[in-house]
């Protein structure tokens, strides 16, 4: 293969790799993306370094203003394949205003959005859900459950991110594979039934 | 040397030959990838070109996310250098473009791997 200078040694997909297809883990700051990630990721997942504005101006508007102020984001990513020929990207999606140019990239053909929450601080999480909202994802919500936080009560937490009741909401640890994979499953069967029901409108 | 944030900025101004937007709308961040045969003289490209090049060589099949994380770009940068490798023939793609729609089919596949891991 080449000889191209890398960060790491790449673990290519196999060839048979049809299709890929991705889901964003938005979260807020700290709220245990890069660990839900890496629990689930088949490989090291990657890290890019994107640029932002401050202000959330487009990057395009950047181009050739090298003084204005800009900050970089890093974004986390991993993959898992599902079967010979279709593979999963799971892409960590800050929540923050400004970085929106970064998720129309992503947004664009994802099948959905996890939102993972933290009950000590849903508050931090009322910017991801105006993201995922915005963009039209449709999404699922997975509390990540940190050690020593207290259980959470489903109704409580309901109302306080005045979610649907047929939003998926579950309790996941980041650093677990299994309540990790449930989170996505829900998420996903979630998706699967909205699918079905558009298409019974047609 | 300004701060990271700033120098990473030119740097992309520079490599990209100062634009921002793919020459096609139809490189995704998980659009397969995969480099041609071709034999035209990679010492043409410029240098991040030519590494995803050659990363993407021998059938070796990646997204363009995966080739941003690996040579230390940013995913934006990465797929105008992509589009423009299309263009020259030199990279291929596998997949069509994801489609915004997702489709019950593909999600039940995706339901089923997810369940296998369990």
């Amino acid at each position: 293969m080449g000889s191209a200078p890398v960060s790491k040694q790449p673990i290519y997909l196999a060839d048979t790799v049809q299709v890929a297809t991705k889901i964003l883990v938005a979260g807020h700051f700290g709220v245990g993306k890069t660990t839900y990630v890496g629990t689930l990721s088949e490989i090291d997942p990657l890290r890019t370094e994107e640029v932002m504005t401050a202000s959330s101006i487009g990057y395009d508007d950047l181009v050739g203003l090298p003084d204005k102020k800009t900050t970089t984001v890093a974004m986390d990513f991993g993959r898992l394949t599902l079967s010979p020929r279709l593979v999963l990207y799971l892409f960590g999606a800050p929540g923050q205003e400004r970085f929106r140019r970064l998720w129309q990239d992503l947004a664009y053909g994802a099948l959905g959005a996890l939102v993972l929450a933290d009950t000590r601080n849903l508050a931090e999480s009322f910017p991801v859900f105006d993201r995922v909202e915005e963009f039209g994802l449709p999404y699922g919500v997975a509390v990540n459950h940190f050690s020593g936080g207290r259980r959470f009560d489903e109704a409580e937490v309901r109302d306080a991110l005045d979610l649907d009741q047929d939003t998926p909401l579950v309790t996941c640890d980041a650093r677990d594979p299994q309540s990790s994979t449930i989170a996505l499953i829900r998420l996903v069967e979630h998706l699967h039934a909205r699918a079905v029901n558009q298409e019974s409108y047609r | 040397m300004s701060g990271p944030d700033e120098s990473s900025l030119v740097r992309s101004y520079v490599i990209t030959g100062g634009r921002a937007q793919p020459s096609r709308t139809d490189v995704d961040v998980i659009t397969l990838i995969k480099a041609t045969a071709s034999k035209e003289l990679l010492h043409r490209l410029n240098r991040e070109k030519r590494n995803i090049v050659e990363l993407c060589r021998g059938g070796a099949l990646m997204t363009v996310a995966e080739a941003a994380g690996y040579l230390n770009l940013s995913v934006a940068l990465t797929k105008v250098l992509v589009a423009d490798l299309i263009d020259a023939q030199l990279i291929t793609t596998r997949t069509a473009p994801s489609s915004p729609a997702a489709d019950r089919t593909l999600l039940e596949e995706v339901l089923n791997g997810l369940r296998a891991r369990l």
